[in-house]
């Protein structure tokens, strides 16, 4: 059935979505097999959780509109909780990862209710003082080890607990597992009525309001999900790493890395955090790896000034290039 | 706890506030005037520091002296920063707050990561200025005197800023602030008052930043942890306000010195986030915000 606001030419543009992210799949699948090259493998690994964590961010900052400069605490509530569960309790993280999204959801949901009551600034300000309180908590939480963090010993090679000795193949799957869901979910949310709501909310909230859009509940629904994948993620960093501390989890510069992907690759769209993640996340671990050392300085200048030369330049983002129009607004994203 | 001790703290914290004032000030100037937050402003301040250590150390001018240099050197790197970068994310026609915020945190990032290539990430600091070891007594409290001149400078410079506000310059910044569009026709340049807007606001961090310079570490991200209580200062006083900027900074200075007191040094921030959560929920616009 074909409702009024859902014409064809969408289906078969949702359609065709699907294609292409299943060949992507595929071709990601087979991507680490003749890569012999540990640290090449790792990087792959890194980019497709950004990749996954990114597009979490992009449910809450691209569709709805809210931007977040605090995901960080959603990554930390599901990298502790995950870790605790299983360092301290025994609960394997592939079940771990599970409570530590609905934490970082629940935590999405308490933080939105004085939040959303901010708009524009004042909304990006709070969170990024919220992030970095609970960083502060954290550094000071005996419980959790503070300012140490906590290490996650390794039993023996197990899929249910995630651990790998060789570590990377595995990790590859489990991470192209979260992006493709990651993904999923985004595609799904995207031709959903919540999609249709968070566009208009983003757009304009107080038209949205006057055509009995429910502002806050959707802008709630958008930092659950958001927050939940955020959170799933971080659990996934810890067991992949095998070391958790408030300052890799928990910092403001995290925070910027879930965001960045979306905003360089294209905001608010669906293919953006991955295309983002594919840029960004191997040139600023190459630029790190290769100039960061003792004080260095220059890879923090080049990553720098490639944020800023990407937002100036590209402000639609790089999804643009490929001629994929942004989905929010009227405005057409692939011409300038 | 004597109460000899809680005023020492009391107005050590409310000295410091004075600094969080005018830092806050800058950044609140720029908010108002354009809608844009400078997510760098840590990162001028830092710059500022790093002018006077650098200064200092090659020509063994005082401190104070330099305060006049580094305000015009901050206010000339607050122009650039306006000409080359943020009157282009103005212009921008996609996601212009989005824009706005990453190229103001890109700039930081490549700021921090400049310092470092430069001075390295030790920590320096200026132990031989006029300020130096040495201190002040009344009555009973005994005060560090780098720490009563921040404050008194501070609030110059804060008095100085709302004399300017009260001058035709500040009537333009005023009028562009209501409408940037309609100033044109009165034959206001508003990329002039924009960019002075920047110089005016870099600056105030400039002078924050030399009276930081006599009793504080410099470090390369030494700016991150002012830029914070910064932005905590502005939402609490109210965004574009000069008053709410002035009451929130003592405010924050007071609750910081006495949470390091009565629950512990490392958690000193604590009680400023926690007064921010409370207007927050209370008073979104903060306390002297205009909706």
């Amino acid at each position: 059935m074909n409702l009024p606001f859902r014409p064809n030419a969408i289906t078969r543009r949702r359609r065709r979505e699907l294609l292409v992210g299943a060949v992507l799949l595929a071709l990601l699948g087979l991507l680490p097999l003749p890569i012999g090259n540990v640290y090449l493998r790792g990087l792959i690994v890194l980019t497709l959780l950004y990749a996954g964590l990114s597009q979490g961010w992009n449910v809450l900052g691209g569709y709805c509109g809210q931007i977040s400069l605090g995901h960080a605490l959603y990554f930390g509530i599901g990298a502790y909780a995950s870790t605790i569960l299983f360092t301290r309790f025994g609960i394997p993280p592939t079940l771990g990862m599970f409570a530590g999204g609905v934490l970082a959801a629940l935590a999405a949901l308490l933080l939105g209710w004085p939040c959303f009551r901010l708009s524009g600034h004042y909304y990006a300000i709070a969170t990024l003082v919220i992030g970095l309180m609970a960083e502060l908590l954290v550094q000071n939480w005996g419980f959790v080890n503070a300012a140490m963090g906590v290490t996650i010993p390794f039993h023996t090679r197990s899929w249910v607990n995630l651990e790998f000795r060789v570590g990377v193949l595995p990790f590859h799957y489990v991470m192209l597992a979260y992006t493709a869901i990651a993904w999923i979910i985004a595609w799904l949310v995207e031709g959903s009525r919540w999609g249709f709501y968070w566009r208009a909310v983003k757009d304009d909230g107080t038209a949205a309001q006057s055509l009995a859009v429910r502002v806050f509940p959707s802008k709630m629904a958008a930092a659950s999900i958001s927050g939940a994948i955020t959170g799933v993620g971080g659990a996934l960093y810890a067991q992949y790493i095998g070391f958790i501390d408030p300052d890799s989890t928990l910092g403001l510069s995290l925070s910027v890395l879930i965001a960045l992907p979306a905003v360089v690759g294209g905001v608010g769209t669906l293919w953006g955090p991955l295309i983002g993640a594919a840029v960004l996340i191997p040139l600023q671990q190459l630029s790190a790896a290769w100039l960061g050392g003792a004080g260095g300085g220059v890879d923090l200048m080049i990553y720098g000034a490639l944020i800023v030369a990407l937002a100036l330049a590209r402000p639609q983002g790089l999804v643009s290039l490929f001629g994929v129009r942004s989905r929010s607004g009227g405005e057409v994203a692939d011409d300038v | 706890m004597s109460a000899a001790l809680i005023a020492q703290v009391a107005i050590g914290g409310l000295l410091m506030g004075l600094v969080y004032a005018l830092v806050a000030a800058g950044l609140s100037l720029i908010f108002g005037l354009m809608d844009v937050v400078n997510f760098a402003h840590g990162e001028l301040l830092m710059l500022a520091m790093y002018a006077t250590f650098v200064i200092h150390e090659n020509s063994g001018l005082d401190p104070l002296l330099q305060l006049p240099l580094v305000a015009v050197i901050l206010f000339a790197l607050g122009v650039a920063i306006y000409r080359g970068l943020i009157s282009r994310a103005l212009d921008v026609r996609f996601n212009t707050g989005m824009v706005q915020i990453f190229v103001t945190f890109g700039l930081s990032i490549f700021l921090v990561g400049a310092a470092q290539l430069t001075f390295g990430s030790d920590f320096r600091s200026i132990n031989d200025g006029f300020l130096s070891n040495r201190t002040a007594s009344i009555g009973s409290v005994v005060l560090p005197l780098s720490q009563l001149a921040a404050g008194l400078v501070c609030l110059i410079a804060f008095a100085a800023l709302v004399l300017m506000s009260r001058t035709e310059f500040g009537r333009a910044l005023e009028a562009t602030r209501e409408d940037r569009d309609a100033v044109a026709l009165i034959g206001i340049d508003r990329q002039r008052v924009f960019s002075i807007g920047w110089g005016i606001g870099a600056a105030t961090v400039g002078i924050a930043g030399v009276m930081l310079a006599n009793f504080y570490y410099i470090s390369p991200t030494v700016g991150s942890n002012f830029a914070l209580i910064a932005y905590v200062t502005v939402a609490l006083g109210g965004f574009g306000s000069l008053l709410g900027a002035l009451v929130a900074g003592l405010v924050v200075g007071l609750a910081e010195a006495l949470t390091a007191l009565v629950i512990d040094p490392s958690l000193k921030q604590i009680g400023i986030f926690a007064i921010y959560v409370l207007v927050l929920m209370v008073r979104p616009r903060g306390l002297f915000g205009r909706l």
